[in-house]
């Protein structure tokens, strides 16, 4: 697999304060994109996501580290030429229609005027906005700037798309279609690397995600071998059943309206609990096998940094 | 291509801003303003309207290259529109200059419906069109050019409000440093005359584009001020571009 995109030892810091103090944000962050693989840049807020990726776009210079984008120098125009970007909470030249904004944003490829015209009208059917094409961004909701946004990012049809928190502020209809469309955009071949702190999301779609906390990558992989397949517990809610007969097959922890909630932490024991609650002609509400989750992971390596 | 794209978007920007009108607006005023002027004094009625017309097309188009000119850098990256936009496949460089060709066609048209204004209302009185009123307003056009550089210099690192005050003083110090060089002339030689003499070659000196008196006056100006106010005006604002891009080209855009 060719490499998309990498980020060797990158360091970058900010001064801040009155009397101007250096303040690390980045401590070494290396990072391997393979191409066609949708990949997640998790890390709880401040972590530094933004200015990693920032960075990659030449928009910051770093103190020190290398980038590479599609074997390009990340600086060259050949790299800018296939990237496509989607900034966090995006805002754009409110004074613009939608159509008029990525119309002087395809100039920028030097695309023709033909061209242009259809890749607007693609794009906007893409994104949903195609009865906004005449209005001004400045009247654009939240959800839609997002929408264009995206819009402006697959302009050029790049190899490469970063997105920074590209679910952020919509409904959920509109994540489902964002989501959809990312996961439509590997299908044909692209890669994306996209930041979030929304496990869920990275879940249902990254091939393989990269951790990073306070300015580190602490772990990066596929998703399979990052969360382990085991069953970390049972969840069983019951009914008819006394308390007391399940002493020491795992804990008891609400019951009210005559429900149990019962947490079996011991796989073998599951069985036990099942006879038992035959025997009593007790009622089975629902059962659970819990592995563990991205949030799980996630939360476990924050705390423990 | 891509610096037309720039300049362009940066036109949309400056025409769809309302300031613009307003100091159109105010212009007009001030160029009808003369007329009634014109009136109350004493003196050579044309002359009066002249004066004053062409004194209003300099002050409003240089209050329109600041007030706007020192925003433009600075809204991109406040707004993080810029965020973007650097992604394309542009050069920095590309951006600025995109940026400051938009502001100086957008004044182009200012000047162009100003002079409309102005020209108008002197056919009112003479009856003739005053051809010769354009090459004061071209020397007008070219200080312009050099005040929206500097306006844009100083908003690639400054907020608007510290810009347009650097901008301003630097209108004004353009425009009263000839003081300073007749103030030298009557210095004895010495290290005062010397040190007083770099400043002023360091210091703007926008009266080069001042060809108002003799224009309305219809004295003779010799070719070579002509020339020489022209290269001085190319110069200083191609030097001026330079730093900005120099200025502009390793900052972080945060
Ligand atoms: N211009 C700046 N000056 C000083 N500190 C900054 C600057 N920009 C960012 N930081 C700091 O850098 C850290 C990382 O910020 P960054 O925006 O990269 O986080 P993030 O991972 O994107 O977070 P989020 O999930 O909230 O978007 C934060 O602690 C922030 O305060
Ligand atoms: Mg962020």
């Amino acid at each position: 697999m060719a490499i998309a995109l990498e980020v060797k030892d990158l360091h970058k810091s900010f001064k801040t304060g009155f009397i101007p103090k250096r303040k690390k944000i980045l401590e070494g962050i290396f990072l391997k994109v393979e191409e066609g693989e949708i990949f997640g840049y998790l890390g709880p807020n401040g972590a530094g996501k933004t200015t990693t990726i920032k960075c990659i776009l030449g928009l910051i210079f770093p103190d020190k580290g290398e980038i590479e984008i599609l074997g390009h120098d990340y600086l060259s125009l050949q790299a800018k030429q296939r990237i496509g970007f989607l900034p966090e909470n995006p805002y754009f030249y409110d004074y613009l229609t939608a159509s008029e904004f990525l119309r002087f944003y395809a100039q920028l490829f030097g695309l023709d005027k033909k061209e242009i015209d259809k890749k607007i009208t693609g794009l906007l059917s893409l994104v949903r906005l195609e009865d906004s094409s005449d209005i001004q961004l400045r009247k654009f909701s939240r959800g839609m700037l997002q929408r264009i946004g995206f819009a402006q990012a697959l302009i050029n049809d790049p190899s490469l798309v970063l997105l920074d928190e590209p679910l952020g502020g919509l409904d959920p209809l509109g994540r489902k279609e964002i989501r959809d469309i990312i996961v439509r955009l590997r299908d044909n071949g692209k890669t994306v690397f996209l930041s979030s702190h929304i496990l869920q999301d990275i879940e249902m779609i990254c091939d393989r995600v990269a951790i990073i906390v306070q300015g580190q990558v602490i772990n990066q992989g596929k998703l399979q071998d990052l969360i382990s397949e085991k069953i970390l517990f049972t969840e069983i809610i019951l009914s008819g059943i006394e308390k007391k007969d399940l002493e020491g097959l795992g804990e008891c922890l609400a019951a009210d309206g005559g429900r149990i909630l019962l947490k079996v932490f011991d796989e073998k024991k599951v069985n036990g609990v099942l006879e038992i609650i035959q025997e009593h002609k007790g009622k089975i509400h629902s059962l659970i096998p819990r592995t563990e989750t991205l949030e799980d992971l996630f939360v476990g390596m924050v705390t423990k940094q | 291509m891509k610096i037309l794209a720039v300049a362009n978007n940066t036109f949309k920007e400056a025409i769809r801003d309302r300031i613009l009108y307003l100091l159109l607006f105010f212009a007009a005023v001030c160029i009808g303003f003369s007329r009634v002027l014109a009136l109350l004094t004493v003196g050579d009625e044309v002359k009066i309207i002249k004066d004053v017309g062409l004194a209003s097309i300099s002050l409003f188009g240089a209050l329109m290259a600041i007030l706007i000119g020192t925003g433009l850098v600075y809204k991109e990256i406040d707004k993080k529109t810029i965020y973007t936009l650097i992604s394309k496949p542009i050069h920095r460089y590309q951006f600025l200059l995109g940026k400051f060709l938009g502001l100086v066609f957008t004044l182009f048209i200012m000047l162009l419906l100003m002079s409309i204004i102005f020209l108008a209302l002197l056919f009112l009185h003479t009856y003739t069109i005053e051809w010769a009123m354009l090459v004061a307003i071209f020397f007008i056009f070219l200080e312009l050019c050099l005040i929206t550089a500097v306006a844009i210099f100083f908003s690639c690192f400054s907020s608007p409000i510290l810009s347009s005050i650097f901008s301003i003083a630097f209108y004004l110090i353009g425009h009263l440093s000839w003081g300073f060089e007749t103030l030298l002339q009557k210095m004895k030689p010495g290290v005062g005359k010397t040190l007083g003499q770099i400043l002023y070659t360091v210091l703007p000196d926008l009266e080069n584009f001042n060809f108002k008196t003799e224009i309305v006056h219809h004295l003779p100006i010799p070719t070579k001020f002509f020339v020489y106010s022209s290269f001085y005006g190319i110069f200083y604002t191609l030097f001026v571009l330079i730093l900005s891009m120099l200025v502009f080209r390793k900052r972080d855009f945060i």
